[in-house]
């Protein structure tokens, strides 16, 4: 990433995030208007002028002169954080309290206090993933619904009602609170889905998806960097999410479909990104708690580290799977481990271990349990069921480029059973047993 | 060749642009400046200009603040060279505030022949 790519929404987070902590969460809308403003000058300016050489502490300064003003005109018609209350009270010149509030360290821990504000029990998953996408990434109700394929006016609901809860938690979230373990976790679960909607989510395009898991990645790093929330499961987090990113460039070929992870040209795969994954697997193996995300972590990095996908090592994938279902058992995981299962002893075993799924049910919904059940049908030679089920699958896609990718294997029954890597093409694409869409 | 200023006007209706919208436009009115100066058509890329004013006016230091309402504001201004007016409109027709309901008027700079 370019330093400047992402500048205004990066800068809108940490400032919006910043002038919560000085305003007080109550004032979080006038955090955002004078946050607004500060971008909206800098824009009229920059336009004309061009770009200064530090362009994210001319934005800072223009937000800090704007938020002295509002302390000024408004000193008693709020009330503010008790520092900046303190401050008005003793008539002290506030500029100095500002400029420590707003010193790049202060700035550093506002961004992961409102990160973990966001995630307040008293909101649904979907809601908090929205609400760090909304105010800590810069995006606005449009491109959350654009990201996620929803409607506006559903998202709008959803953002508004997660800034009504966080107005009402009287301030940001305190690193060092009792409940501070437990947040945490719901953080990573939050950063966790966000970058599945990237990776597995509904909106086709190439481009939402790989900026999804940038944030996602990007809020990951936050938290290793913090001494308080850098723990193993952070570490096994980030790996996670840079050995599967780093798979990105390879997953859509020119034509714009998926390329499968068996068909995927592996020369395209990040190798810095993959590296990173591995070395942050090193951190993550500290401590005694094993978390789903450590072992998704692993079964990533065994896919990564093979060159080509014969030198995949199945039966380790398939005992990290075993690992997976005793630590977080579901449906999906349970098929992926089936789907390992087949491609270490073949079709018809992976086909048993899914029809032992006991909760298959839930996944009826999914078009990748049927497309699993095709690929494995087809693989075992039995053309008439594979055909029945990429019907299926076919009638639950959710995209353009899912359709395609279905038809493409549809168009496989006819020709006589080639598909060698079928299983794989399911595999691929479940392959975060935790995820499931948060759009809908 | 004659000189214009080109006015920068703030819409009544601006639409609210997202971060990123914002940044994209950055980029947009560099090229058009770069493509203006390349052709040898800037003659001074101007400035922004603060949205507060104040009116001076009569003989009594009557000073007041600007009757400007929130819009038709006058944003900033840019003084290009065109062959002649129609060229100069052609010209502001590349800016790329227009995309963003942004009004441009073109004044040509009042000469007298030597």
């Amino acid at each position: 990433m370019e330093p400047f790519d992402h500048l205004f929404r990066h800068e809108s987070g940490r400032m919006v995030a910043a002038l919560t902590r000085i305003f007080g969460v109550h004032n979080l809308a006038l955090a955002e208007d004078v946050t607004q403003d500060a971008l909206c000058r800098a824009l009229e300016v920059w336009r004309i002028q061009g770009m200064p050489d530090n362009p994210g502490a001319w934005l800072l300064s223009t937000a800090k002169r704007r938020a002295l003003d509002v302390l000024r005109r408004e000193r008693t018609a709020r009330t503010y954080a008790p520092e900046v209350a303190h401050a008005i009270e003793t008539n002290h010149d506030l500029a100095p309290a500002l400029d420590e509030m707003l010193g790049a360290a202060n700035m550093r821990d506002d961004e992961l206090r409102m990160m973990f504000s966001c995630c307040h029990p008293h909101l649904a998953e979907r809601v908090r993933v929205a609400l760090i996408l909304h105010i800590l990434c810069g995006f606005s109700v449009g491109e959350v619904a654009a990201a996620f394929l929803s409607n506006e006016e559903a998202i709008k609901k959803r953002i508004s009602r997660g800034k009504t809860v966080l107005a009402n938690s009287r301030r940001l979230f305190d690193l060092n609170r009792e409940d501070f373990a437990e947040r945490l976790s719901s953080v990573h679960r939050a950063l966790y889905l966000l970058f599945n909607e990237g990776y597995h989510g509904a909106s086709p395009e190439y481009a939402v998806r790989k900026e999804l898991c940038d944030e996602a990645m990007r809020l990951g790093t936050l938290l290793c960097d913090n001494p308080l929330t850098a723990v193993p499961a952070t570490y096994a987090l980030l790996a996670l999410m840079c050995l599967h990113a780093a798979r990105l460039p390879a997953r859509v070929n020119a034509a714009g479909d998926f390329t499968m992870l068996l068909d995927q040209d592996r020369s395209r795969w990040d190798e810095e990104l993959i590296n990173d994954g591995q070395r942050l697997m090193d951190l993550s193996a500290q401590g005694t708690v094993l978390t789903a995300y450590h072992v998704e972590a692993a079964i990533a990095s065994v896919h990564a580290e093979a060159k080509f996908p014969v030198e995949t090592r199945w039966a380790t994938i398939v005992e990290l799977y075993d690992a997976l279902m005793k630590i977080q058992p579901s449906p999906v995981v349970a098929l992926n481990r089936a789907l390992a299962i087949a491609q270490r002893d073949g079709p018809q075993r992976g086909l048993d271990e899914i029809a032992q799924i006991s909760d298959s049910k839930r996944l009826a919904a999914y078009p990748f349990y049927s497309a699993a059940l095709a690929e494995l049908h087809l693989r075992a030679g039995d053309l008439t069921l594979a055909r029945d089920c990429f019907l299926k699958a076919l009638a639950l896609a959710r995209s353009q480029m899912e359709r395609r990718l279905l038809e493409r294997r549809l168009a496989e029954c006819g020709t006589s059973g080639g598909a060698l890597n079928g299983a794989m093409h399911a595999l691929e694409m479940t392959s975060l047993p935790l995820g499931r869409s948060i759009a809908h | 060749m004659t000189q214009f200023l080109f006015l920068y006007r703030r819409p009544s209706e601006q639409p609210a642009l997202s971060p990123a919208q914002m940044q994209q436009t950055i980029p947009k009115w560099q090229a058009w400046f770069q493509e203006l100066s390349a052709n040898g058509h800037l003659k001074e890329r101007g400035n922004p200009l603060e949205p507060e004013g104040k009116l001076v006016r009569g003989s009594k230091n009557d000073v007041t603040d600007g009757p400007y309402a929130e819009k038709d504001l006058v944003m900033g201004y840019t003084i290009v060279e065109a062959h002649d007016f129609d060229h100069a409109c052609r010209l502001a027709e590349g800016c790329p505030g227009l995309s963003t309901q942004m009004l441009v008027e073109v004044r040509p700079v009042l000469q007298i022949a030597p």
